[in-house]
C-alpha cells in the first residue's frame, strides 16, 4: 500500500520560497498570483495493513516539525 | 570540565568546537552518531555545525532522531550541559530541547560573514564572561538560521530571559532578532553564530573565547 504525507509550512508561518516564486511568476507576465506556499509530498511504500496512526506517529516524529508545519495523510 | 562533541556524517566544525572547547583547557572526545552511549563524566556535549546527513527532509531532522542523540537528550534531562552551534542549533531544535524552529533565511540567501551580536543575558554558564548589552562580532555561514517561535513562547523566552543573543542588524529574518537561545534550565544553549570561529587570533577576532572560558570555569567552581 502507498501513503503520501503532504508537508506545508503552518498559515502564518512566512515562506520565503513561496514569495520568491511569486514574485518570478509575477515577472514571467501572470498577473494576479496572490500568494504562493510551497511544501512537499513524500511517498511511502508501505506493508499492507499499515493503519493511518502509524503514519500519523511518522509525521509527528519526523516527517514534519510541527512547530511550524502542518501535514495531511492520504492512504491508498 | 569533559566535554564531548558529537560527530554526524556531514558535520563540518566539529574539529574546530573541539579545539575551542582544548584551548580553554577542556578534555575532549569526539562520539559517533551511531554511539549509543556518551563518554562516563561528560559534563558538556558539543553540537557541531555542518550539514548533517545533507540536510535531507529538514535541517537537523535526521540527526536529531540518531542514536546519540537520544542519549544527548537524556543528559540534558539530567541537568546536563550542552551547546549547539548553527547546525547543531537546529538539530537541538528538532529534537525538542530546545523551542523554535529555525526556516530558511528570509533572502533565500547562504549568508557568510560576521555579524555583530548583543549579549542579552548573562545569567547562564556560557555567556557569564560578559556584560549585559556586550556587542561582539561572530561569523554566521547558514542558509537556514530565520529563527521561528509562536508569539506565546516568545513571551515566555523574554519572560524567563531566556533569549542568549540578538543580531544587532538582522541577517536572516529572524523573530525579534534572536540569534541564541538557552533551555528552561538555562543549561542548554543553541545559537546559529559561531563562537568557536572566533576563539582563536588567527580568526580575525576572538569574541567567542569568553563563551568557553566561562562553561570552564562554571565546571572548575562546581
Amino acid at each position: 500500500m502507498k501513503a503520501r504525507v503532504f508537508v506545508m509550512l503552518k498559515n502564518g508561518v512566512l515562506d520565503p520560497q513561496g514569495e520568491a516564486v511569486r514574485h518570478a511568476l509575477g515577472s514571467l507576465g501572470f498577473d494576479g498570483v496572490e500568494g504562493v506556499r510551497q511544501g512537499k509530498i513524500i511517498e511511502l511504500d508501505l506493508a499492507e495493513g499499515t493503519t493511518e496512526a502509524t503514519v500519523t506517529e511518522m509525521c509527528e516524529k519526523l516527517l514534519a516539525n510541527t512547530v511550524i508545519e502542518s501535514y495531511r495523510i492520504e492512504l491508498g | 570540565m569533559r566535554a564531548a562533541v558529537i560527530v554526524f556524517p556531514g558535520s563540518n566544525c566539529d574539529r574546530d568546537l573541539a579545539v575551542a572547547f582544548e584551548q580553554a583547557g577542556a578534555d575532549v572526545t569526539m562520539v559517533w552518531h551511531k554511539d549509543t552511549a556518551l563518554p562516563e563524566g561528560v559534563d558538556i556535549v558539543g553540537v557541531p555545525g555542518g550539514f548533517s546527513f545533507g540536510d535531507y527532509l529538514r535541517c537537523g531532522a535526521i540527526a536529531a532522531n540518531s542514536p546519540i542523540c537520544r542519549s544527548l537528550v537524556a543528559h540534558a534531562e539530567r541537568g546536563g550541559y550542552a551547546l549547539g552551534v548553527c547546525n547543531g542549533f537546529q538539530i537541538l531544535t528538532e529534537t525538542g530541547l530546545l523551542p523554535g524552529a529555525l526556516r530558511r533565511n528570509s533572502g533565500l540567501k547562504y549568508i557568510c560573514r560576521t555579524v555583530g551580536l548583543t549579549v542579552e543575558t548573562t545569567d547562564t554558564a556560557f555567556t557569564s564572561g560578559y556584560s549585559a548589552k556586550d556587542v561582539i562580532n561572530v561569523p554566521i555561514a547558514h542558509h537556514d538560521g530565520n529563527y521561528f517561535v509562536e508569539d506565546a513562547k516568545l513571551a515566555e523566552l523574554r519572560d524567563q530571559d531566556r533569549i542568549a543573543f540578538t543580531y544587532t542588524d538582522n541577517p536572516n529574518g529572524s523573530v525579534a532578532d534572536i540569534a541564541g537561545v538557552v533551555s528552561r534550565n538555562r543549561r542548554v544553549l543553541g545559537m546559529m553564530p559561531h563562537p568557536e570561529r572566533a576563539a582563536d587570533s588567527g580568526h580575525g577576532g576572538t569574541d567567542g573565547t569568553a563563551m568557553f572560558r566561562a562553561m570552564l570555569e562554571q565546571f572548575a567552581n562546581a
